[in-house]
């Protein structure tokens, strides 16, 4: 082989190893796992960034909320390796992390200098902890979420309505602040005609399949002075899931059902709350964060016709609200953890979570949101700064999912089907409780 | 006489591979044949069904493989047994069974009987009867709770028209009343289903010969009687065939009531078939609904084998 044949044959092969390792890291590929929601759309155009920087391609797997924790959570049992990252429900980090499902992410922060500590701590706590309360991490925050109201700004401010509500109540109709205002001013507008059509007063989950009406009772229950537990003794749950204070939320649950609802408002959850609220339908809507950057785009409710509110306060003035909201996991039976981790290290960045708050995501890194400009940044930024502060989050026990649908058969046999009375409701789910947690040997 | 592939098969098989064959007996071969597929039922029913009912007997959960699994003896069986809420999840499928089987024999066979006859647009006019039961549960589903849905549904409406307007649209929820929720769902499986029963019926009634009825014509049977004498009796065993499909196809009924109403309000209309989903693959209770689906086989095997037996009374009538 002469000089010239060799230099061809080594060009060759030199092009060929390259034209590999391009093919290589365009072969690269990671899934990740998600509810199929509007901050999903905005995570796909936000991880081209990844995308481009890292040459790994993005790819997703969105799952609608009614359906979602079925079949991630069988995708984690059956130790399935189509997701290789995971944004799971905050309450599924225990069997997340007990199960081996997750990787513990420790030592990965640790060497990559990211600090739970520049993070909202409700949403660490919420996230990321398990066991809670000990710096042991599962997961990275990556969408804060919380339930809060929206109101029709608009409908409160016009003079006609604004007088009818003074001469009834004897006050003016502002955004209410406790529940017991909250009522009054459903009542208000329940049946009441605006513009040519009947209004409703409120819409609020009453969802019985997968986790809804929990999730409305709860962000209600906490301000009347319900309590998961004992807080000096675990599990002892008897005269705090059943206190007074509880029973009297539920009533009021019930009770904002019956009076303020619209008819067939039986099985209704975020979905169902949104299509109603922007069609006009309701003059409050209890929902998720989320939802907030949707309205404002909205040509029927946005454009300053919607007002944020916090979760009002209860009768002795508690005031706290549901936690949604996810962190992000990588999945212990991927095969791609390192990349995985890689999109987890870039994700963290505080310039790449700025993006995500401007794109809809709601973002829980304190130098985003504990920026000056922050709270001016969307109508409903303060709103959800101030809702991040007070949030409760159902059990995250690894038996969750008993837990949950425990508490949406007595929630909803009360509440919708009328059966029996709160007590009732909530001493047999402190039984139902009872019994998960002694099979579990944990009483 | 041309070489078949058969022949031409036999011709090319090795002598000694010839030679094995033809040294098996009849009932070798038999076994031969039946054993795939012996193999294939032990492997995806029997051995399954085995280990479902080893299951039962213990604490064992799916998503928890590391912990020690228990043997908790007839714990399960009694826990299922007496609890009033199984027994409520029982009684509401027994409702829906109960009446769907009726309002579906009943409907079907009245259709069936109708469109037996002769007249134009009759292909046409069974071909839009069966449309329903073509669609898929879930989007049946779906549709039905906008057709349920008060302010904009019509079913509230065509109630409110019926009515005279005594009954407005927006007075009642179908879906959201404990007393009316469990018909929601027989109306909506009715509707969809009663095709199936009528087309069994149709074959049932074609089958019938013109000359049984020429002769009662000829005997001044008046149609009165030849239909409980003769058209009845001739499609009865049709009419419990379809029965018994529709009777074992709604005991499992799940994705369209899942669909309506998720098992509410409360548990009004909480079928076996959810209830077991949500212990077997929410709650992941495994042992415990293992020992649930075996009570529900027992039952159905039960109720289906009397039921069979009657079936082959009627056909040897």
């Amino acid at each position: 082989m002469n000089v010239g044949t060799r230099a061809i044959a080594a060009a060759a092969v030199a092009v060929a190893g390259m034209a590999g390792t391009a093919a290589q890291a365009q072969d690269k590929t990671l899934t990740l796992c998600w509810a199929a929601w509007d901050p999903a759309n905005a995570l796909v155009e936000l991880s081209k960034d990844f995308e481009a920087k890292s040459g790994i391609k993005m790819k997703f797997e969105f799952v609608p909320w009614p359906n979602f924790a079925d079949r991630m959570l069988n995708e984690l049992n059956s130790g399935g390796k189509l997701c290789d990252l995971m944004i799971g429900d905050s309450q599924w980090i225990g069997a997340g992390a007990e199960s081996g499902h997750y990787i513990k992410l420790n030592d990965f922060f640790a060497a990559n200098g990211i600090d739970m500590a520049n993070f909202v701590p409700a949403t660490v706590t919420g996230y990321a902890e398990w066991p809670k309360g000990t710096p042991n991490y599962w997961a990275l925050p990556a969408f804060g979420d919380v339930v809060g109201w929206t109101y029709r700004k608009d409908w409160f401010e016009r003079p006609e309505i604004q007088a009818a509500f003074k001469e009834q109540y004897g006050r003016d109709l502002t955004p209410p602040q406790t529940f017991a205002e909250l009522m009054d001013i459903a009542k208000f507008f329940q049946g009441r005609e605006i513009d040519g059509k009947k209004v409703y007063g409120a819409s609020i989950y009453t969802e019985r399949g997968s986790e809804g009406i929990t999730m409305g009772v709860m962000d209600v229950l906490y301000s009347f002075g319900f309590e998961y537990q004992n807080p000096e003794k675990p599990y002892d749950m008897q005269g705090f899931v059943n206190s007074p204070g509880a029973v009297a939320g539920l009533e009021y649950y019930k009770a904002l059902y019956d009076c303020c609802t619209a008819p067939g408002a039986s099985n209704t959850y975020m979905g169902e709350g949104i299509d109603a609220y922007k069609s006009g339908q309701v003059a409050l809507q209890m929902n998720f964060a989320f939802t907030w950057p949707g309205f404002e785009v909205d040509p029927n409710v946005g454009g300053g016709k919607t007002g944020y509110l916090v979760n009002p306060a209860g009768p002795d003035g508690k005031r706290f609200a549901q936690l949604g909201g996810q962190g992000i996991s990588v999945v212990s039976y991927s095969e791609k953890q390192a990349d995985a981790l890689e999109y987890i290290k870039w994700f963290a960045q505080p310039d790449v979570q700025e993006k995500w708050w401007s794109m809809g995501g709601f973002s829980t890194l304190r130098s985003v949101v504990e920026n000056p400009s922050f709270a001016k940044s969307q109508p409903y930024a303060q709103t959800y700064l101030d809702s991040m502060a007070i949030v409760k989050d159902f059990w995250a026990d690894p038996s969750y999912a008993t837990l949950l649908q425990d508490a949406q058969k007595r929630f909803h046999d009360y509440v919708v089907a009328g059966n029996g009375t709160a007590q009732e409701a909530l001493d047999g789910l402190v039984q139902d409780w009872t019994t998960v947690f002694e099979d579990d040997g944990k009483l | 006489m041309a070489e078949t592939p058969i022949d031409r098969l036999a011709r090319n098989t090795p002598a000694s591979v010839a030679h094995r064959v033809r040294g098996l007996s009849d009932r070798a071969i038999a076994w031969a044949f039946v054993t795939p597929t012996i193999l294939l039922l032990l492997a995806i029913n029997i051995f399954p069904l085995i280990w479902t009912i080893r299951l039962s007997f213990t604490n064992f959960r799916a998503n928890r493989p590391n912990e020690p699994v228990e043997f908790v003896g007839l714990r399960n069986y009694q826990r299922i047994l007496t609890d009033p809420d199984i027994w409520h999840t029982m009684q509401a499928t027994a409702h829906f069974l109960f009446w769907t089987l009726f309002f579906q024999v009943v409907i079907g066979f009245g259709l069936a009987w109708l469109i037996n006859r002769k007249f134009k647009g009759n292909d046409l006019l069974t071909t839009l009867i069966v449309l329903p039961m073509m669609l898929s549960p879930a989007v049946v589903g779906n549709f039905w709770t906008f057709l349920y849905q008060p302010q904009i549904g019509l079913f509230n409406y065509a109630v409110e028209f019926l009515t005279g307007g005594s009954v407005a649209a927006s007075s009642f929820t179908m879906l959201g009343s404990v007393e009316l929720a469990p018909w929601a769902i027989v109306i909506v499986d009715t509707w969809m289903w009663t095709p199936f029963v009528m087309l069994i019926c149709l074959a049932g009634l074609r089958s019938i010969p013109d000359y049984i009825y020429e002769a009662a014509e000829v005997d001044r049977a008046s149609k009165w009687r030849q239909f409980w004498t003769m058209t009845v009796p001739l499609v009865l065993p049709f009419l419990m065939l379809a029965v018994l499909f529709r009777g074992i196809e709604n005991f499992k009924m799940f994705d369209l009531v899942v669909q309506l109403t998720g098992g509410g309000p409360g548990d009004t209309t909480l079928l076996t078939s959810i209830e077991l989903k949500r212990e077997a693959f929410e709650k992941w209770r495994t042992g415990f609904s293992s020992a649930y689906a075996i009570i529900l086989f027992v039952t159905v095997f039960g109720l289906a084998s009397i039921y069979v037996k009657a079936l082959n009374k009627v056909k040897e009538r």
